[in-house]
């Protein structure tokens, strides 16, 4: 018997080459799910360039069109405007990149589809660096991680700056739909990608991606390390609707950062000190959270 | 009376073009302004993305060409540099886009004048490129790429160069042909590999050595070996229809009996024309052949064109440093076991450095005695120099 609302329908069929326990193709899977078949899907230098499969072979029911790494905001302004053109008004366009190619060398194409306001969604799967050549640091790999670019080493050079926050810079810069999205929450992140598709203009949805090759971490384990980010808070799931921000998932019990951090390898050479510094990081950023969700609330009342 | 940047916004109006992405720089910003006054009065039915940068604006033409409709844009100098990822995604990806673009230096140091070190510095990335002499050359010229590039059998991107501020500020009588005549010359475009939901296809996906990557570039290249047919055949129509022409690939004038002739591209061709007017009055007998396709390169015109004459002098309006000129280069490669004339090459007008009468006609006078030598002095010789006397006027 069904007890769960995740639609039964498959728009991408078995055979990727993602590698064991993917949160990408797993966000992929659900994001179809969610948006049918009427959808044209754009997807630049990334993991996603790889494991739709080797030609002839590929994996997804719907168009792909692979793109340049930087282009991908540009790449799903020009399929909007010439279906629209074309009066097919009713197929979604939806940019998929990674966190690199979102939050470093595409911001610019994405912060200018964002104001253009074409109506697309731009998805950022977010595996925390850049996974497809070999974890290197991307702007978007956490306080705290060992990378290939960032390797500890003796003089533990590892991740010194924090997260660079896109959400939130799509916030500011006024985008109608933003949304936090998890794997470990199927629910969740199809509401949120269909409501997407509901909604015109555009909108930008960040989905948490695990990976286990460059977390290093066993790929049994992805589901329960993406749950732990949002019960840790370190990954809080929200949503904000024309500015106001709506928190899908207060966790009741405060579950320390270090149950999260101590699962992955790539944090394994943090001291205790460390730790409780990432974890008073964390705390601040959900009590900035917290006073968003309540002052942007207000705001809208009055 | 328009200018050159007005006769190719005009070109891609009349060419019913769909979705214009494109971002300003100077000398092409007209262009763009007048697509904008023309899309803002509703004479143009079109949607204009106003990109954040050229790399976007190439990008979003990509994409609205593979789903199916007719793009433009326009750049210059840096613009277009910018692009060059972008231009070989266009012409691998075997999108038959149009774009002017407006021929600038490049910096540094900050030169926004006519020269061609932009468009040549393309070369390689499988755009069709053709240089305009005239403004109404400009206008035709974006009406026959679109129809050039969109024939099956050729599919790849064109880009169509003008002088900065020599045509694209310059106001020239232009015959603004008829809407229905051009509709008439100019199908809709009906891409057969665009982007479907009926029909779902990963476009440009990962593909390992052995699978059919090589063959993809000799479709192209054999694509590309059949577009000077089509521009002839093509020009012939535009004839019947519009009754203008320009020579092909290669316009010829007064190459007759020529004992030099210049080997031009642009604007320099003109100014050309009337020292060689000039010349032949005074009984010394010069020609020009201007080079208006640089890709497909005009291989079989100009080893035609070097039997009529005992010498070739080209002027190139760049330099690809280490050797010559790009022009230069390539004439006399294809030159190469069809003829031994000398060859001889001049590097003028960088940055805009004007090109005078009175310059081109000591060019030509150096060509004729090296025509009578049967040897050139030097290959490559820059002309123009300030504090040169050879040269100054």
């Amino acid at each position: 018997m069904r007890n769960t609302t995740i639609p039964e329908e498959e728009y991408m069929l078995p055979g990727h080459v993602a590698c064991l326990g993917c949160g990408a193709a797993l966000a992929m899977r659900y994001a179809l799910k969610a948006l049918g078949k009427k959808t044209i899907v754009s997807v630049p230098a990334c993991c996603w360039a790889v494991i739709p499969g080797v030609y002839p072979y590929r994996t997804l029911e719907v168009p792909l069109l692979y793109t340049a790494f930087e282009v991908t905001g540009a790449a799903i302004s020009g399929i909007r405007e010439a279906l629209e053109v074309l009066g097919q008004d009713d197929v979604t366009v939806m940019g998929w990149a990674g966190d690199g190619g979102t939050a470093d060398i595409g911001i610019q194409a994405l912060s200018g589809a964002m104001e253009r306001e074409h109506n697309v969604i731009y998805v950022m799967y977010d595996n925390e660096a850049y996974m497809n050549t070999g974890v290197q640091r991307s702007g978007a790999t956490p306080f705290g991680a060992w990378t290939t670019t960032t390797p500890v080493g003796k003089l533990r050079i590892y991740k010194k700056e924090r997260k660079k926050p896109v959400a939130e810079m799509m916030v500011a810069q006024g985008v109608p739909y933003v949304a936090t999205a998890n794997i470990a929450y199927p629910e969740d992140l199809i509401r949120k990608l269909r409501k997407a598709k509901e909604m015109k203009g555009p909108k930008f949805i960040h989905i948490y991606a695990t990976c286990p090759t460059g977390w290093r971490v066993p790929p049994n384990k992805t589901i329960e390390i993406a749950k732990l980010a949002v019960q840790t808070r370190v990954f809080p799931l929200y949503e904000v609707e024309n500015g106001v921000y709506k928190i899908n998932v207060k966790p009741k019990e405060r579950v320390p950062v270090r149950d999260y951090l101590r699962m992955q390898g790539r944090f394994r050479h943090l001291t205790e000190e460390e730790v409780e510094l990432i974890q008073k990081m964390v705390d601040e950023e959900w009590e900035k959270l917290l006073l968003k969700e309540e002052m942007t609330n207000r705001v809208r009342k009055e | 009376m328009i200018t050159g940047n007005e006769a190719a916004a005009w070109g891609a109006r009349l060419a019913r073009v769909k979705v214009v992405s494109a971002y300003p720089i100077t000398p092409q910003t007209k262009v763009v302004e007048k697509i904008a006054e023309f899309i803002a009065n509703g004479e143009m039915d079109a949607r204009y993305i106003r990109v954040e940068s050229e790399h976007s604006a190439m990008a979003a033409c990509i994409s609205a060409e593979n789903t199916g409709v007719r793009t433009f844009t326009a750049t210059s100098a840096h613009g277009l540099a910018l692009m060059h990822e972008m231009l070989m995604w266009a012409a691998y990806a075997r999108l038959p886009i149009v774009m002017a673009v407006i021929n600038r230096a490049m910096a540094p140091p900050w030169s926004i004048w006519a020269d061609h070190q932009d468009s040549m510095a393309q070369r390689d990335t499988g755009w069709i490129q053709i240089y305009s002499e005239s403004n109404q050359e400009e206008l035709d010229a974006v009406l026959m790429l679109y129809k050039i590039c969109e024939d099956k059998d050729v599919l790849l991107p064109a880009m169509t160069m003008m002088d900065a501020f020599i045509l694209s500020h310059t106001m020239e009588p232009v015959d603004i042909p008829d809407q229905k005549l051009v509709d008439d010359f100019l199908p809709e475009l009906d891409l057969p590999h665009r982007l479907d939901i009926n029909r779902p296809a990963g476009h440009g996906s990962l593909i390992m050595p052995e699978g059919p990557v090589m063959e993809y570039r000799k479709a192209m290249a054999d694509a590309f070996a059949g577009v000077r047919d089509k521009i002839l055949k093509v020009e012939e129509e535009f004839r019947e229809i519009f009754g203008r022409e320009y020579g092909g690939l290669v316009e010829e004038y007064r190459t007759e009996d020529a004992d030099a002739i210049a080997v031009v591209s642009s604007t320099i061709a003109s100014t050309s024309k009337e020292v060689v007017d000039r010349m032949r009055e005074r009984g010394l007998k010069v020609g020009l052949a201007r080079v208006r396709y640089f890709r497909p390169f005009p291989h079989r015109e100009l080893r035609e064109i070097a039997k009529k004459t005992d010498m070739l002098g080209v002027i190139d309006r760049s330099y690809t440093f280490g050797y010559g000129g790009a022009l230069y280069a390539e004439t006399k490669g294809v030159l190469y076991g069809h003829s031994d004339i000398p060859v001889k090459n001049y590097i003028m007008g960088i940055g805009g450095r004007d090109v005078t009468p009175e310059i081109l006609e000591k060019v030509f006078m150096d060509m004729l005695k090296i025509a009578k030598d049967g040897a050139v002095d030097r290959e490559v010789e820059w002309v123009g120099l300030i504090g040169d006397e050879r040269w100054s006027a």
